[in-house]
């Protein structure tokens, strides 16, 4: 005889409740929200561990909370689309020029370079090691049908990569030397050199894990393989709830002499070489 | 399989040079998954009773929607939840999106049903006139629950159990609705991956040791909790 | 002589299930000090009917009062259940100590340690399961879980003890040491007592009153040996086991009962009756005595010739249906059984005293329905 019984909620025992919830969600967020900029940038950028040393700079001298959420540059692109980012960092000069065309984001500024190089095993079975370019090499890896990782994740890498498969000519999809990782860099690296293949990647990931890798550099320097990277505020006019000063004074923050500075030293020593070369200003940077 | 000593090796240096950043993670893992197991145990225990042991129309399909709400994929709910607390969404301007408040809130949606859905089959499992019994001899509606959740007390801390390991282990959501913000928002399961990601499989392996004993210990603190005070 | 208190009254119960009524009760009294026994069939709505009073079950109309106060708040419903116990087919005990199990009304209701523990261990005694008190409640013999159950109830020092069928799922000399142990205890402490039960049960034996309800009505109320012997109408009466239910009309009223008329052969009964009132005679099958065609009667005035016409097993006797002109059911023994030389078609002689035919009339309302 399933009746109701006299059991009812008491309402004390829902205040408790309640009152359980709203400390437990309060007691773990910090009082300063309104003081917090999201930048959204992608995962090789975090990875390369600039950041971890830019931001708490700026932190500290601003007094602001930057949140960084790494994503891919797809979707930190977007997220700026969205308004659900303050200030964006990336390197994707063609997504970025669309974003700004179409109003979404202002004030684009050069900040650093950095570049890829192709690298594989030290035997180099394509032969790329003299190319002429990187369309080159490229074209001779197809040719020889050497083991190629793409990380094949709408990266900048991958972006990047696709560009140069249409200067070789070359349509690697379907093809059995052509694999696809849609790994972020480090563990597509790992990959590459467990199998003894070729891949592209950016020289700060690159260097980071060199020692354990056993793949050498095999082709670098051409422009084609510059990595660009920009700031650029998201528009306070279409989204105005973005945290447009915070955004701004983080954006002139790395443009300023300080973190150009910054940039331009890290890595030296660990790893004998800059990673990033500091372009803040220059103009002969501006065509991309 | 030096890769797995590399990553012992690993695990024992970073927890013996206390290292900061390691201890803040797993601290803040602790911290989140906890107070959000403590919710859910709150709201699925309550709700559980409620449920078991009354009868209303619908009942069954309660019941039902509660096991498949076991099953649901925690991406899912990062997902949901993400969409709910960002900035252009209904709850946008409580500014919660990236902060471990929204790791416990998407959590907190993940436990509460396995609590639940494992506390009303802990009640349904007791004798049907035992609720009658205690009150006959002349319990309070408090102290009626309170011998209740003691009988039952093995399966209820199995669904405890079950609802803390559910969220301190989950990884989709809390990186969505997380963003796995350095010091701030990075636990042991976002840091694993983010590390596995880098190629740093040392790091990795080391993390997951860590977060293994960690889940190894609070379950067995549980479990010496359930299996006491059991007369011969 | 005083009338002992009301303790407890129920006024126009009705319990509804899916919209159909399983218990109405117009009114019901308990008096202080009684023991009062529920019998009825499966589904009769017994156990309605004791969680109903017990306040464990909230009716659909009507109104429970405890010493003349209703029971209607929350608060008046709590106060009242402490002062009860209630002990159930299972025993029902906690995953924990006998010793906790016995002690649980008393921690409920807050009671020292010291008080708890004097308690205990009397009730422990009163039902002999002092040696038990340590030992998990799950690693108990069915017997001695309901003897903890009922050390459990009765440590709480009820006004009202409830039990619903406490010996049915127990084997019968287990239940019989039980039976005893708790008619004692009951005639010891002099409380109140209502007891689902069955009519074979010896429980009968320590009741001052039988309730016997059918489809959710109280069809018969009243003691032991008028229940069992005078019941009030045809299904109390098989419910009894007056299996032997013959109508038959009334020729003739004498001194000490009544001549009927049933199926062409006269029959003299107890009881009173009009001339020519159609009545119902019941006599139990143990009452009817079958001896050879031709034995000599002892002075009995019921003797009827009839043909053997089916032998059923019953346990230590056996049942013998009779074609006397009218369908009679005799009870013997197997030694009796033996010793006639019984088998289908056999000419046999069967009587039965007067005394032993209880008269059942119609009732005003079945006559006037009868008339239209």
């Amino acid at each position: 005889m399933r009746t109701v019984m006299l059991f009812r909620k008491s309402p004390d025992f829902a205040l408790v409740l309640f009152l359980i919830l709203i400390s437990g969600a309060l007691s773990v967020t910090p009082a300063q929200q309104k003081k917090s900029i999201i930048l959204a940038t992608t995962t090789s950028t975090e990875d390369s561990g600039l950041l971890d040393v830019l931001i708490p700079v700026f932190e500290r001298s601003s007094g602001y909370i930057v949140k960084t959420i790494s994503v891919g540059s797809g979707q930190a692109l977007k997220m700026g689309e969205k308004g659900e980012a303050d200030v964006l960092l990336s390197h994707s000069p063609d997504a970025e020029r669309r974003l700004v065309e179409r109003g979404f984001a202002i004030n684009r500024r050069v900040v650093m370079h950095n570049d890829f190089v192709i690298v594989g095993p030290s035997a180099d079975p394509a032969g790329i090691r003299n190319s002429g370019s990187a369309a080159e090499a490229f074209s001779s890896i197809a040719r020889q049908k050497a083991l190629f990782y793409s990380r094949s994740d709408s990266s900048g890498t991958h972006a990047l990569e696709m560009k140069l498969w249409q200067s070789a000519g070359v349509n690697p999809e379907g093809e059995p030397w052509y694999r696809q990782t849609g790994l972020g860099m480090g563990q597509t690296l790992n990959v590459t050199a467990e199998k003894k293949g070729y891949t592209l990647s950016d020289r700060g990931t690159y260097l980071s894990l060199k020692r354990t890798l056993g793949l050498d550099t095999l082709f670098e320097g051409d422009p084609q393989l510059l990595n660009i990277y920009h700031v650029m505020e998201v528009n306070p006019a279409r989204w105005p709830g973005v945290n447009h000063t915070g955004a701004k004074a983080f954006a002139d923050f790395m443009v300023s002499k300080e973190a150009q500075k910054i940039i331009r030293t890290f890595g030296v020593e660990k790893f004998g070489s800059a990673l990033f070369f500091p372009d803040a200003g220059r103009k002969d940077m501006e065509r991309f | 399989m030096d890769l797995i000593a590399e990553g012992l090796r690993k695990a024992f240096e970073l927890i013996v040079s206390m290292d900061r950043e390691v201890l803040g993670i797993t601290w803040l893992s602790l911290k989140v998954s906890g107070i959000a197991t403590l919710i859910s145990v709150g709201i699925g225990i309550s709700l559980g009773m409620i449920i078991a042991l009354t009868s209303f129309p619908g009942k069954k399909i309660v019941i039902s929607a509660i096991n498949t709400g076991m099953g649901l994929p925690p991406v899912v709910v990062g997902l949901f939840v993400t969409v709910f607390l960002w900035r252009n969404g209904p709850f946008g301007f409580l500014d919660l999106l990236y902060t471990p408040s929204a790791m416990i809130i998407a959590q907190v949606i993940i436990a509460t049903p396995i609590v639940m859905g494992l506390s009303v089959a802990a009640l349904q499992n007791l004798p049907p006139k035992l609720r009658l019994q205690i009150l006959s001899l002349g319990a309070t509606r408090w102290q009626m629950v309170w011998i209740m959740i003691r009988e039952a007390r093995l399966p209820f801390m199995a669904a405890v159990m079950a609802g803390f390991g559910g969220v301190i282990s989950e990884i989709g959501a809390s990186i969505m609705v997380g963003g796995n913000i350095r010091g701030y928002s990075r636990v042991l399961t976002t840091a694993t991956v983010m590390e596995t990601g880098r190629g740093n499989f040392d790091v990795a392996f080391a993390l997951s040791i860590i977060l293994l004993l960690l889940v190894f210990s609070v379950n067995y603190l549980f479990t010496m909790i359930q299996q006491r005070e059991r007369p011969r | 002589m005083s009338v002992p208190e009301v303790l407890l009254a129920a006024e126009d119960i009705r319990v509804e299930l899916g919209g159909v009524a399983v218990l109405e009760l117009p009114s019901f009294a308990l008096h202080e000090s009684e023991v009062l026994s529920v019998v009825g069939p499966n589904g009769s709505g017994k156990s309605t009917l004791l969680l109903t009073l017990a306040c464990l079950l909230r009716p659909s109309a009507g109104h429970i009062s405890y010493r003349g106060n209703v029971l209607v708040s929350h608060d008046a419903v709590f106060r009242f259940r402490r002062r009860i116990s209630m002990v159930f087919q299972e025993p029902l005990l906690f995953d924990t100590t006998v010793y906790k199990n016995v002690a649980s009304g008393l921690r409920i209701r807050g009671l020292s340690r010291n008080e708890t523990r004097d308690r205990v261990a009397k009730y422990l005694k009163c039902f002999h399961c002092e040696h038990l008190a340590q030992r998990s409640a799950r690693k108990l013999s069915g017997g001695e879980s309901q003897r903890i159950s009922l050390a459990r109830a009765f440590a709480v020092e009820p006004e009202i003890l409830l039990l619903d069928e406490p010996f049915s799922a127990l084997d019968p000399p287990t239940r019989h040491s039980l039976m005893h142990d708790l008619e004692a205890m009951v005639r010891e402490t002099k409380t109140t007592t209502i007891m689902v039960t069955h009519l074979e049960s010896e429980a009968l034996s320590m009741s001052s009153r039988i309730l016997v309800l059918n489809e959710g009505r109280v069809v018969q109320t009243g003691t032991p040996s008028q229940v069992m012997s005078r019941p009030s109408n045809q299904f109390v009466a098989r419910f009894v086991g007056m299996e032997n239910i013959l109508e038959g009309r009334v020729i003739s009223r004498e001194r000490d009962g009544l001549s009927v008329a049933v199926s062409g052969r006269v029959l003299h009964s107890a009881g009173d009756a009009q001339p020519d009132e159609i009545i119902e005679c019941c006599i139990r099958p143990e009452n009817v005595t079958i001896d050879n065609p031709d034995a000599a009667g002892a002075g009995n005035t019921n003797r009827f010739s009839g043909t053997v016409t089916h032998i059923y097993s019953s346990g230590p006797f056996v049942k013998v249906s009779l074609d006397c002109g009218f369908h009679l059911t005799a009870l013997v023994t197997r030694e009796a059984f033996s010793d006639l030389r019984l088998s289908e078609g056999t000419q046999v002689s069967a009587s039965f005293r007067p005394s032993s035919v209880h008269v059942i009339r119609r009732s005003k309302a079945e006559l006037e329905r009868l008339k239209s």
